[in-house]
């Protein structure tokens, strides 16, 4: 009976931004059946549509497995999306300086893109416990100058040989691609390096000493010191960890889907991963589905316009309603478990 | 104007902070209300003052029922209260303070608020500069900024809540005239105070109140010895410690001192040696927390230097002090002890220094539901800390002190437990004594002072007034030296 609840509980929220979702495709005249099937079929329908989902579901599960440390140790690591960029940055310089055989490269671009998505949210988290600067204006501050800085190695250092464009710089050589098999647009290296990923943190926040440390530093900094944790060491430890997997993230959007260096390469992957993690609840073991079925979204609502005259921002904005629902529904549950809280502590008592 | 208050009743959670207060305040006077921290004065003048909404009872203003449903509800039944940290707003100029308040349209008449502002300064011999922040005031004159205020909005019953910290005397002495000169004209004036001597000084009538009830009520001038009295509870027989032989030196305070906003600690000397118990006594705030602060490294020092067992420790954070045996239990469970949300087993996981990098959850499980039954926490593995009533939190934080300690420092180390319980944890604290643990501990409970400290400290406005030997110490001495009154005791 309590499951059967807390599934509705759960489910309320999804029915909400469904039921949007439906009115808004009324509303311009389309069939709302025919919206759902072009996003379903344009994201999983044939194998290399299935491919392209699998590749932003990798990037949006590394985006969000890094938050899900921040928010662990209590910090909105909004800069995430400049991490991503970071990662990104620092991927290409390495395919383009380079040269080794594949695996090398491989292998170097991912450290790369985990060291500059490190050292960006490293700067942050000085910013935050040495000059007081609260990590979502550092953050946010901190990706508007990774924008630029690709903008300008694209028209600058690494500009196009003889043409002046901001589409990106010159493909990388192929041994700096992620290697992929036959038809299928995804590499086994991203899915891989998603999947340990997802482990890791899993495990690092359930099983661990040190995530227990994080947890503890981020409900109450004053009870962790007098446990004689260090707070300081565990925030910025936390934003390098989390900025390392945004990072590696930028590093797959570069070398396995882009190819090459844009403009602004992390393609709103970190805020996405921000709304995955809001809808996970914190919990890394929710991670994987829902940035499926955002990426599922992401991909398919590219048809939209394609098929029917419905433009892809429609994906989006059923994704933010989702998200809006589920914090509404989130805020209603603690304010009915400030009552529920009583009731605990007089049967504990009891 | 009459104040009458019946059988008011407020209560937070299980804790009876108004246990039935009836009490009449007749117009031109200056009363006072007496008692210890806890005692329920601060939680009965914010119900009276519109803060708290009781949870039964009446309030009568010249025999009109009247129910203050917020602050701004009981200024306008002529009922103000003057906070010990004067609510004014310090980026905003003294005439700024003082309009933020007014009733009226939306439009402000700085020139007319200035003026009256000027005239008032003028009747009470205030000088308040109209048109300075509120920033650069003294305390002094932040008072005087926020009781102008609240005679302007038209008060007729001034509560002040223990208006003499952290003011000069010649200010206090300026406080004191005024509130002479206000219940001369008719204004009921409750001073609440657990200082002695400004009761003495000032108050016609006084009610003392112990425990969430009024114990008594006193025309003034009474002596002292029979406030003490009320204010405490008669003496309590006081058993005789088990006897230790006293170590080296453990800690070792040279000159320290500590500047914070209203208080300092000023070149203080301390020596503990090892198994020796020292008790810190005094009111809130009167220095005690700072020193315990100090000592744990969680407040560093302006100056001197702090060591424990010969090793000079000043510079060491808390992280630092804790791996060299001091642990600090502090008032504030659920703020800076423990950790809401984490369960029991994840506080004992947390307060182990021996906790592997990979927990073994089902392990640590087992071990805490045994570490629960032996400390008689009522609660479980799995319950989180924000669950438990705060006794039981209390024996959670003392489960988690780790064995042979140098010093423990702790503030208040057994309030909210009942007297059974408290003989139980300083049986434990006791026993670590022959381990050669000195303990330095801050109460509010004179008897638990007494029973269980070798030495008591008396602080009074951030200076030790009185070194005791507690076995040649009664509570009325204390009593008299905690109010701040050296000569009377001695």
């Amino acid at each position: 009976m309590i499951q059967f609840r807390s599934l509705l509980r759960s489910l309320t929220p999804v029915g909400g931004a469904l039921a949007v979702a439906v009115l808004l495709i009324l509303l311009v005249g389309e069939s709302p059946f025919a919206a759902l099937w072009a996003i379903v079929d344009g994201g999983v329908g044939n194998v290399s549509r299935f491919g392209d989902t699998l590749t932003a579901w990798t990037t949006l599960s590394l985006a969000a497995a890094g938050l899900a440390i921040t928010f662990t140790a209590g910090l909105w690591n909004i800069g995430v999306e400049g991490q991503v960029i970071a990662g990104a940055i620092a991927a290409s310089f390495v395919a383009r300086e380079i040269a080794a055989p594949t695996p090398v490269m491989v292998v170097l671009t991912l450290l790369a893109g985990f060291a500059g998505g490190a050292v960006w949210a490293l700067l942050a988290g000085l910013l935050k416990v040495k000059g007081k600067v609260n990590e979502i204006f550092g953050g946010l501050g901190l990706t508007f100058v990774a924008i630029s800085l690709s903008t300008y190695l694209i028209i600058g250092p690494w500009q196009r040989e003889g043409i002046a464009s901001t589409s990106g710089t010159d493909p990388f050589p192929g041994n700096a691609w992620l290697p992929t098999w036959g038809d299928l647009r995804v590499s086994v290296v991203s899915i891989v390096v998603a999947v340990a990923a997802l482990g890791t943190v899993y495990v690092l926040l359930r099983g661990t000493r040190f995530g227990l440390r994080l947890r503890a530093v981020g409900q109450n900094l004053q009870s962790s010191a007098l446990f004689g944790i260090a707070n300081t060491r565990y925030l910025l430890a936390a934003f390098m960890l989390g900025g390392g997997l945004a990072g590696l993230a930028g590093a797959i959007r570069v070398t396995g889907f882009y190819h090459k260096l844009v403009p602004g390469p992390g393609g709103g992957h970190g805020y996405l991963g921000i709304l995955i993690i809001l809808l996970a609840a914190y919990k890394a073991k929710w991670i994987a589905p829902i940035a499926f079925f955002f990426a599922v979204v992401a991909v398919g609502a590219s048809q939209l316009p394609l098929r029917l005259q419905i433009d892809a921002s429609l994906g989006g904005i059923v994704r933010s309603v989702l998200v809006l629902f589920v914090l509404l529904a989130g805020g209603w549950q603690a304010r009915r478990s400030a009552i529920g809280q009583r009731r605990a502590t007089e049967e504990v008592e009891a | 104007m009459s104040l009458e208050l019946r059988d008011i009743h407020k209560h937070f959670g299980p804790v009876r902070a108004n246990d039935g207060i009836s009490l009449t305040i007749e117009g031109g006077t200056l009363h006072g209300l007496l008692g210890e921290n806890g005692a329920g004065k601060s939680t009965l003048m914010k119900i009276l003052s519109g803060f708290y909404a009781p949870d039964g009872g009446e309030i009568l203003l010249d025999g009109e029922l009247i129910r203050p449903s917020s602050p701004r509800d009981a200024i306008a039944h002529g009922i103000g209260m003057l906070h010990q940290d004067p609510l004014v707003f310090l980026p905003f100029t003294v005439v700024d303070n003082l309009l933020l308040a007014s009733p009226g349209g939306s439009r402000l008449d700085r020139r007319k608020a200035r003026q009256e502002l000027g005239e008032m300064c003028e009747r009470f011999g205030f000088t308040l500069d109209p048109n300075s922040l509120v920033r650069t005031l003294t305390v002094g004159e932040r008072q005087q900024l926020e009781m102008v205020r609240l005679l302007w909005l038209g008060a007729r019953v001034l509560i002040l809540d223990e208006p003499t910290t952290g003011i000069s005397a010649p200010q206090r002495l300026k406080l004191f005239e005024t509130l002479r000169t206000l219940a001369a004209e008719g204004m009921s004036v409750i001073f609440v105070s657990h200082k002695l001597e400004e009761v003495d000084e000032l108050c016609e009538r006084v009610t003392v109140m112990r425990q969430g009830q009024v114990v008594g009520h006193a025309e003034m001038p009474c002596p002292s010895e029979r406030l003490v009295e009320m204010m405490f509870g008669s003496a309590v027989e006081i058993e005789g410690r088990e006897p230790i032989d006293l170590g080296d030196p453990v800690l070792e305070i040279d000159r320290l001192t500590v500047n914070e906003r209203l208080l300092s600690l000023d070149n203080l000397d301390l020596e503990i040696r090892a198994g020796e118990v020292v008790g810190l006594a005094g009111l809130e705030g009167s220095g005690q927390q700072t020193l315990l602060r100090a000592c744990s490294g969680l407040r560093s020092a302006d100056g001197g230097s702090i060591a424990i067992d010969g090793a000079d420790l000043t510079a060491a954070d808390y992280a630092g002090r804790l791996a060299n045996g001091v642990q600090f239990l502090p008032a504030g469970r659920l703020e800076e002890g423990l950790i809401t949300g984490l369960t029991l087993t994840e506080h004992l996981v947390l307060g182990d220094p021996n906790t592997p990098f990979f927990v073994d959850w089902d392990r640590a499980e087992g071990a805490a539901a045994e570490t629960i039954t032996a400390n008689f926490i009522k609660g479980r593995p799995a319950s989180t800390a924000d669950q438990l009533s705060g006794g039981n939190q209390q024996r959670l934080l003392l489960a988690m002190l780790r064995p042979g300690l140098r010093l423990l420092l702790m503030e208040h180390p057994t309030r909210g437990l009942d007297i059974e319980s408290a003989n139980w944890v300083w049986g434990q604290l006791l026993a670590r004594r022959t381990d050669g643990t000195a303990i330095l501990f801050a109460s509010a409970d004179l008897d638990e002072l007494l029973r269980y400290s070798d030495r008591i400290l008396v602080f009074f406005a951030g200076r030790v007034i009185a070194e005791l030997d507690a076995d040649i110490t009664d509570v009325e001495q204390l009593g008299f030296l905690i109010g701040g009154k050296v000569r009377d005791a001695q």
